[in-house]
């Protein structure tokens, strides 16, 4: 179950079918696949933003990530999920995030990537920091859902 | 040995410095180390705490070696 950081711009869809290409034991044995991704709007909180920064913290990003996907495996069953975050400067429309996870029935797929995707947003070390036509500002908080 | 304490994002900035080192006598506690670095100042609302790169609450206990780290509320995905 990899997890990855990308400091340059990834897209997402090839990365979900490379990564499954190269997982024989996943052939034949997944009904279902569930993927999100997530994209930097050009807008926030009612201002145009032109890019943004994500600052995280180095080994504790992968720790906090590897204990979500290991309470997501206790939770439901699933075969294999993947978790691709970029860090550094990203511009608008470029993908922030890719969480996908393949089980046998679609249940624990949906279930266990929202989980993965919401638990993320709570507790790994990344921040956000916008950059305005009149400056820049850290995000403090994040949007409802 | 000492306690090496880390920041991130906007509390960095704010402090100008994204790490330094403490001596860790008469350290016990994560808000221990934050009354060292931050001149008594009482911990900012909403601020979260790590002890080598787990959450950790500011009673928890540091020991001489472990790295610290505040940073606000996390902002990903």
């Amino acid at each position: 179950m990899p997890i990855a950081l990308r400091p340059d711009p990834f897209e997402p869809y090839a990365e979900l079918l490379e990564y499954q290409a190269g997982q024989p034991r996943l052939s034949g044995q997944y009904g279902a696949t569930c993927a999100f991704v997530g994209t930097m709007r050009d807008f926030n909180e009612g201002d145009t933003v032109r890019a943004m920064t994500l600052e995280h913290y180095p080994g504790m990003t992968e720790n906090q990530l590897g204990h979500i996907l290991d309470e997501a495996r206790r939770r439901w069953t699933f075969l294999d999920a993947l978790v691709i975050h970029r860090v550094g400067d990203i511009l608008p429309g470029q993908p922030i995030v890719l969480v996908a996870v393949w089980s046998a029935h679609r249940n624990a797929a949906f279930e266990a990537c929202r989980y993965l995707m919401e638990e993320l947003k709570h507790r790994a070390p990344f921040w956000k920091k916008e950059t305005l036509a009149e400056g820049a500002r850290w995000v403090e908080r994040n949007t409802e859902g | 040995m000492s306690i090496t304490v880390r920041y991130f994002a906007s509390l960095r900035e704010t402090l100008g410095r994204a790490e330094e080192t403490l001596a860790p006598d008469g350290i016990h506690s994560v808000i221990e180390v934050w009354q060292a670095v931050a001149a008594g100042r009482p911990l900012p609302q909403g601020l979260l705490c790590a002890i080598n790169l787990e959450y950790a609450e500011p009673g928890a206990p540091v020991r001489d070696g472990d790295e610290v780290a505040f940073f606000p509320p996390v902002t990903g995905g």
